[in-house]
């Protein structure tokens, strides 16, 4: 949608592809001075391609970018391109050793440095825009919200017409995700345009005056945020039911019955009913902080023979609840316990003892030790019961004990004697679960079992954990892969490290988990979607 | 050294990374077939047998006085004490470490004891402690140094190569220190028995510091703690994942390690019989107790070789260091000319070891 010849910034008929998948296809996005648009999608959809064009960090297959009227500088004069448009990006790109002022000018530092200058130029920034950060403080003493201020002042200072703010409350309080708001309102009523990426929505309704919907690389969507309900938003990011709130559109897409697994149904069932069955896990007010999100006030009970999932956004605290449960990361308040005796804080050792397997986030960090052995990773969670008289270990013995487990996850490789390492990706989760399941938990934490595992060895995986549960053993699995759910008997999502809400009853549906995950009750939604359907029939 | 030991020794199959994977199949055919599968995969791990090969024809041409037993019993009792510290760093360096003051444990272990049981007339302390218990001190001084070591890089988190370097320059300085740099002599004989005693031709520190080697070789090869060592040097994260003490294991492994050097001091003080304050930190030991490791293999970052490499290591610098004695190399020379010899034998054992010596990129 090209529109006036005022945009500042259009992105005409883009198209990118990598490899077979079409990350983009055909989008035209315009942006005006002073103008917020929100742009909106679910993981794949084509954000961060978009992004990643925007920023001048890699070329359109076809299409243009054209910014006032001009084609966009070529790619790799990030100087001109900054003139533009500046990215402040979801992972800091702060240099924490160098002071507020060095960071500003990074990139962009005279031949010669003039300290003096550069530190009255931050200072000029800063005064004039309102922000409160000393010019000769060093980043590493910054917190989150004050190191993205700093990217702000960076944009500011190279003049760039456009800031593209990817993700940005994603680490940020409450407090300090309002006090950004501000800072958006500031910078477009000077006239800078903003682009917001979020999977907040409520923060798109709240800043943003238009908004665009991107869906498998799709513009789908685009209109002003003050035309539509939230509910629109879901619909047109989800697919399935149109944006126009009448909901004559009545066909529900292919996508919002994938996360419903009708074999699930009815062993899911079985298990609700049987709920007397006895607590395993029980968590109370677990608070934890971490690189991978925060979470606090956490209580929840994981009873045997159960499989419960645990979904949330990337920022939500869905791999830091599983990791401290499993004793991976220190947990700062609350209780763990196993079939009611307390599992300390951090200590990965007694957790493993109590009972509870753990499959990480990142195999390659912490699944297996690459230049062992395929068996000896697979029983290094039992060399203790291995190993006979005087702890020594057979590797006859250790090969026994893994056989049994790779030959049920199909784990190929040339022999137990093959260093880790050399396995593909799905094998080498499967060396992971294997030494998981060895050590027979009763509860197995799993984060992300699935994530980077080809299909086929994906429904394995599930399978096995499914297995565990079928035998009288529970599991909780944290994921964001919403499909992967279709195994459990409960989903607790979880919003800003809270428990938002629980579903308690298989199958889930798959468009209400999304419409959970970013924060809001999905009652009205539902309805709507009930009634669209209803009118298809 | 496997090969008395494992039943199921390492058949042909044997996949890289020096044996540290135990293959399949066990085999329980005719103790022939086995011997022969087993050898195969020992010869395997001896990266260095070629080099060794070399230098032992190298020395025979330069002196006949070379290929005799006497010789090489002298090479075996010189290079002893140096094996056993090479077995404590070996295994600081399995599990990712680095310990520069094992050389300085070497030097201030044996001085402790040694002031302790010799007559104040001997410079000693006045406490004239019994040789034995002296033995029991120079553990403990070993044990406490390795604790210290151990506690301040794991639990403290500091740096270890400065913390050992810290260290190393401490133990050398109480070393001369509490005796006021005097050398002490007239070690009782129980004292200096292990560096000194031999059955018949061969010395009893060579048969220990063997005994040794084959002994945490198979700790490291077959014991659960053993592989432990190598789970936490190779991915500290996926070993604590898999519920392994990774911590008790590394403060374990710091104080086994300079235990090993204060006997290697203990035999080094038998065969000069003599405490002298140069003894390890001034005789700057810990360059070949480095190069005799990771020439035989051992990975700097952790996580892989082993004891047979370690051991072949070890004997390469000592038959070096003897035929360029034999071979009346001028002392202004001998140094450049060592240190030469070990770059070469390093580039020529990562030649003929393959991939298993390789640094990783």
């Amino acid at each position: 949608m090209t529109s006036s010849g005022l945009a500042l910034v259009e992105v005409i008929g883009v198209e990118k592809r990598f490899g077979t998948t079409r990350a983009l296809r055909g989008v035209d996005v315009s942006l005006n001075a002073g103008q917020c648009l929100g742009l909106v999608g679910r993981n794949g959809a084509g954000k961060s391609t978009l992004v990643s064009i925007l920023s001048g960090l890699s070329e359109p297959d076809a299409g243009s970018v054209r910014f006032g009227g001009e084609p966009a500088p070529r790619i790799g004069d990030i100087d001109r391109w900054r003139e533009w448009i500046a990215t402040v990006f979801q992972h800091s790109m702060i240099v924490p050793d160098l002071s507020v002022a060095e960071n500003v000018f990074l990139g962009s530092t005279p031949r010669l440095v003039s300290w003096r200058e550069l530190r009255a130029r931050t200072r000029d920034i800063m005064r004039e825009w309102g922000f409160d950060i000393a010019a000769e403080t060093p980043c590493r003493d910054l917190s989150v919200e004050q190191l993205q201020i700093v990217e702000i002042a960076r944009a500011l200072a190279r003049g760039a017409k456009c800031v593209l703010l990817d993700e940005p409350t994603a680490a940020l309080e409450r407090q300090a995700g309002l006090r950004l708001f501000d800072r958006v309102h500031q910078l477009t009523a000077a006239g800078v345009a903003v682009l917001y990426i979020s999977h907040h929505l409520e923060e798109v309704f709240e800043i943003c005056q238009d908004v665009a919907v991107l869906r498998d690389g799709e513009l789908v969507l685009t209109a002003p945020t003050a035309s539509l309900s939230k509910d629109d938003l879901v619909a047109a990011m989800v697919g399935g039911v149109q944006h126009v709130p009448s909901g004559d559109s009545a066909e529900s897409g292919e996508s919002g019955q994938a996360g419903r697994s009708s074999e699930s149904g009815p062993r899911g069932q079985s298990r609700s009913e049987e709920r007397t069955e006895a607590e395993v896990l029980a968590v109370d007010d677990l608070a934890a902080q971490s690189p991978r999100g925060r979470v606090s006030g956490v209580s929840l009970r994981v009873h045997a023979g159960e499989v419960v999932g645990v979904t949330g956004l990337l920022s939500a605290g869905v791999a830091t609840l599983g990791r401290a449960i499993a004793g991976a990361e220190p947990y700062a308040a609350g209780e763990v316990r196993m079939n009611g005796r307390r599992v300390p804080s951090g200590r990965r050792d007694l957790a493993q003892r109590a009972g509870i397997g753990y499959i990480p986030e990142d195999r390659r960090a912490e699944g297996f030790v690459a230049h062992l052995g395929v068996a000896e990773n697979a029983t290094m969670t039992i060399a203790r019961q291995l190993s006979g008289r005087f702890g020594l270990l057979r590797p006859g013995r250790r090969a026994a004990a893994a056989a049994p487990l790779t030959s049920r996850l199909h784990l190929v490789s040339s022999g137990p004697g093959q260093p880790a390492g050399e396995l593909s990706g799905g094998n080498q989760q499967k060396v992971t679960v294997a030494r998981t399941l060895a050590h027979r938990p009763s509860l197995i934490v799993a984060i992300t079992p699935t994530r980077g595992v080809d299909v086929a060895s994906k429904e394995l995986l599930l399978n096995s954990l499914a297995d565990v549960a079928a035998s009288g053993a529970c599991v909780l699995l944290c994921t964001d892969e919403l499909p992967d759910l279709a195994i459990c008997d409960r989903v607790i999502v979880l919003v800003r490290g809270e428990v938002f809400t629980e579903f308690g009853q298989p199958p889930f549906d798959r468009d209400e988990l999304i419409v959970a995950t970013e924060g809001l009750s999905g009652t009205t939604y539902s309805a709507a979607h009930a009634t669209a359907q209803e009118a298809a029939e | 050294m496997t090969s008395n030991q494992s039943p199921e020794g390492p058949v042909g199959t044997a996949v890289r990374s020096a044996g540290e994977q135990t293959p399949p199949s066990v085999s329980r055919g005719a103790i022939g077939s086995w011997l022969a599968t087993a050898n195969v995969g020992v010869l395997r791990e001896v990266a260095l047998l070629p080099v060794l090969v070399l230098l032992i024809i190298v020395g025979t041409v330069v002196s006949p006085a070379f290929l005799t037993v006497s010789n090489f019993a002298g090479i075996g009792q010189q290079s002893s004490a140096l094996g056993v510290v090479v077995v404590g760093e070996s295994m600081i360096l399995l599990i990712g470490g680095m310990d520069l003051s094992l050389e300085s444990t070497f030097g201030l272990a044996p001085m402790v004891a040694a002031w302790l049981i010799v007559p104040v007339s001997a410079y000693g302390s006045g406490t004239d402690l019994s040789p034995y218990l002296g033995i029991l001190v120079l553990i403990a001084v070993g044990a406490g140094v390795g604790l210290v070591n151990g506690l301040l890089i794991v639990k403290g988190r500091l740096n270890g190569f400065i913390v050992t370097l810290g260290m190393t320059i401490v133990l050398a300085g109480l070393q001369n220190g509490i005796v006021k740099a005097q050398t002490l002599f007239n070690l009782p004989q129980p004292f200096a028995y292990l560096g000194s005693a031999s059955f018949g031709q061969l010395p009893v520190s060579l048969v220990v510091t063997a005994i040794i080697f084959i002994l945490v070789g198979l700790f490291l090869r077959y014991h659960r703690t053993g592989r432990a060592i190598y789970a936490v040097g190779g991915n500290p994260a996926a070993a604590r994942a898999a519920g392994i003490k990774v911590e008790r294991i590394k403060i374990g492994v710091y104080i086994a390690g300079s235990i090993l050097a204060a006997i290697g001091g203990l035999m080094e003080a038998g065969r000069v019989s003599a405490v002298t304050g140069q003894q390890g930190y001034q005789e700057g030991i810990i360059f070949s107790v480095f190069a005799a490791a990771v020439i035989g293999g051992v990975s700097l970052k952790g996580g892989r070789g082993n004891m047979i490499g370690a051991a072949s290591g070890v004997i390469l610098l000592g038959i070096v260091q003897d035929i360029l004695d034999l071979a009346n190399v001028s002392n202004y020379w001998i140094e450049a000319i060592n240190g030469a010899v070990i770059l070469f034998a390093l580039v020529l054992a990562r030649i003929v070891g393959g991939e298993s010596t390789a640094e990783e990129r």
